[in-house]
């Protein structure tokens, strides 16, 4: 069993999204295993990229802070290696095609491997242009996740067919305000077509108790809400995070 | 399946999110296409409103005072709002109105782009927003009354370079934030596909008529057809009837801005190379770890790091050149143009009239070129001024 199959076993996963090198690569080399230890169960570093298109503001300006210190893909395999050592849940990478590709894609999926990633997400490959990376992700061993609309019945289930991993659900926004209930319904319509487990990205910033959608999830992915808390606190982030984390851990991890 | 490939460009590497709405254009698009209602409809906008044809011009003074090749210019700034962005826009709006949308959103760089989707869309009765780098609504606040004036709302982009990258960054977020009810009419050859086709096929029409007026004015095709390209919209319009003639030389004419060997430029071809940005694979200005550069060029609406992925085709196969322009050499086409000629072109189109200029002396009074006006300078006039240390404010 892979790792990230592993860290859906017997509960919700929590998965927890940080821009690598926000606000500098030792703040994220030190809060990587404080957010281990507080119970993520599955951890997305975030490559900077200079135009996050699929990004709300949040995230975008962490991106910068991250680029304004000096980040780049080097120093983060470098950090990963390093805190490999001590850190046993699965990392991933979530970044744009053009860093990968222009690393060279099958040398990005190498160092990938050698430091210990488990999976990449890049937001801006969809389905249809997953050929371009999913080659040299099985040939290193990286799971290449998918992302999904599930209120997009036909796709969500044609994409989840060929996933690996988890299916990354992503709300509906801009398509006519669906209540959290239809929301949810498609959720579980999807989680009877795939095997696999699905997990959740939630815009709240504290997910509220009873949302229909979290309690069909699978795992809860928390996009933006770590990144803003490192944009109040910077480089005194850690107590902070990790008070948030055991929260959220203890009200929704179990299923 | 991949689609909208040309070569090994082009493709549909955008978010998740935009994939149902890119997909829903795309049949749409295949449907209407060949529809004979749309395509009378969008035939008499164009020419009962924008003025198509737009005229051919042979600029004899320019002619003879370079001595060479006999020059025509097409005059895309003839039509109305004073640009090719027309073409496009009024194919877009009406296509975006056949599919129900009630809503249209837009980048703009120098504005040309965003004043046409303002007039079509009060024309179509649809609600309009545009997207313009804060840096941009500055060099060209008279285009941002201009879109207020036509009842759009402008939003001044704050992120990154403050320029055309990021409008189109924040327009494809903000469409991926409300796709039922709205279009993003992309104003150039490129983003995922279908833009890039779809953009193509509503310009073509600048070469379609090119190749006929001059058949009518001198019996033969041109040796050279010249445009200038940022995203490279009003080039592949001027090319694209072309592209099987083989003893036509196609152009594009890239902002070299302070010069290519400089980090102020935006020369695509020149300068770039290979990436995944913007919807799109094709060249892109960036650094060694594939962040897109922070680009400069004196035109707004060249002022952009990537290059649309027909145009990174026509390159790699040899088919059309590509070439750059500095700042200096366009201002003075700019100045140029307008003492001899009595036509100010918009800075953009500068540049190609700047190579014309360079390109004329080396032909013969035989060879016939077309230097492809795409836009009136107009909205120019304050921002070379400026250039030229002359305070003068709209």
């Amino acid at each position: 069993m892979s790792r990230i199959t592993a860290a859906f076993q017997e509960k919700r996963a929590l998965i927890a999204f940080i821009t690598g090198g926000d606000p500098d690569i030792e703040t994220t080399k030190d809060l990587i295993p404080a957010m281990a230890e507080a119970g993520a169960d599955i951890i997305e570093i975030g490559i900077p990229f200079s135009d996050p298109i699929a990004e709300g503001p949040a995230i975008q300006a962490a991106s910068l802070r991250a680029l304004t210190s000096g980040t780049t893909v080097d120093k983060l395999f470098d950090m990963v290696q390093e805190i490999r050592q001590s850190v046993r849940i699965p990392l991933l990478f979530m970044t744009y095609a053009n860093p990968v590709f222009a690393y060279g894609t099958e040398r990005f999926l190498q160092r990938c491997s050698d430091c210990g990633i488990d999976g990449l997400i890049i937001p801006d490959v969809p389905y249809e242009e997953k050929e371009e990376f999913s080659p040299f992700c099985k040939q290193y061993g990286i799971t290449l996740i998918s992302q999904a609309v599930p209120a997009f019945e036909e796709r969500a289930a044609m994409i989840a067919a060929s996933a690996e991993g988890f299916v990354y659900c992503m709300p509906a926004s801009g398509t006519a305000n669906s209540p959290i209930e239809a929301s949810a319904e498609a959720i579980n319509k999807l989680k009877h077509t795939v095997s696999i487990p699905c997990a959740v990205e939630i815009d709240n910033t504290v997910p509220e108790q009873g949302n229909a959608v979290i309690d069909c999830s699978d795992g809860l992915i928390l996009g933006n809400q770590i990144v803003k808390i490192m944009d109040e606190h910077k480089q005194n982030c850690i107590p902070f995070v990790k008070a948030y984390l055991k929260r959220v851990k203890k009200n929704y991890s179990v299923q | 399946m991949k689609k909208g490939m040309f070569s090994q460009y082009g493709g549909q590497f955008a978010p998740e999110a935009m994939m149902h709405a890119i997909n829903e254009l795309e049949e749409a698009y295949l449907y209407y296409k060949d529809d004979p209602d749309f395509c009378r409809e969008l035939n008499e906008l164009l020419h009962h409103y924008a003025g198509r044809p737009s005229l051919l011009y042979y600029a004899e003074k320019m002619t003879k005072r370079l001595g060479g090749a006999k020059i025509y210019l097409k005059r895309e700034d003839l039509n109305h709002t004073g640009a090719h962005k027309i073409n496009n826009v009024l194919g877009q709006v009406l296509l975006a109105k056949k599919m129900g949308k009630k809503r249209v959103i837009a980048e703009t760089g120098a504005g040309q782009h965003g004043v046409a989707t303002a007039t079509a869309a009060a024309l179509m009765d649809m609600e309009c927003e545009v997207f313009m780098g804060e840096e941009d609504t500055k060099r060209q606040a008279l285009n941002v009354f201009r879109m207020e004036l036509l009842g759009a709302k402008v939003h001044p982009v704050t992120s990154g370079t403050r320029t055309l990258k990021d409008a189109v960054n924040e327009t494809m977020r903000e469409w991926v934030s409300r796709i039922d009810d709205t279009h993003y009419v992309l104003g150039s050859v490129m983003g995922p596909h279908p833009f890039p086709t779809i953009v193509r096929d509503f310009q073509k029409i600048i070469g379609e008529e090119i190749r006929e007026q001059l058949l009518k004015a001198e019996g033969k095709l041109p040796d050279a057809v010249l445009a200038c390209v940022g995203g490279g919209s009003n080039a592949i319009g001027a090319f694209y009837d072309f592209i099987n003639e083989p003893s036509v030389r196609l152009i594009g004419c890239e902002a070299a801005g302070r010069g290519i060997n400089t980090k102020e430029t935006a020369a695509t071809i020149a300068t770039g190379r290979t990436g995944i940005f913007h919807g799109m694979k094709s060249l892109f200005c960036q650094d060694e770890y594939g962040q897109i550069a922070p680009v400069y060029s004196i035109s707004a609406g060249l002022d952009y790091p990537g290059i649309g992925p027909e145009h990174a085709m026509l390159w790699e196969q040899g088919r059309a050149e590509y070439v750059a322009v500095t700042d200096d050499e366009a201002v003075e086409a700019f100045e140029y143009l307008s003492r001899t000629e009595g036509i100010i072109p918009a800075i953009e189109s500068s540049h190609a009239v700047a190579y014309a200029m360079k390109l004329a002396k080396e032909m013969t009074p035989e060879q016939v070129m077309v230097v492809n006006i795409s836009g009136r300078g107009d909205k120019d006039v304050a921002a070379i001024a400026r250039y030229k240390g002359v305070e003068i404010y709209e």
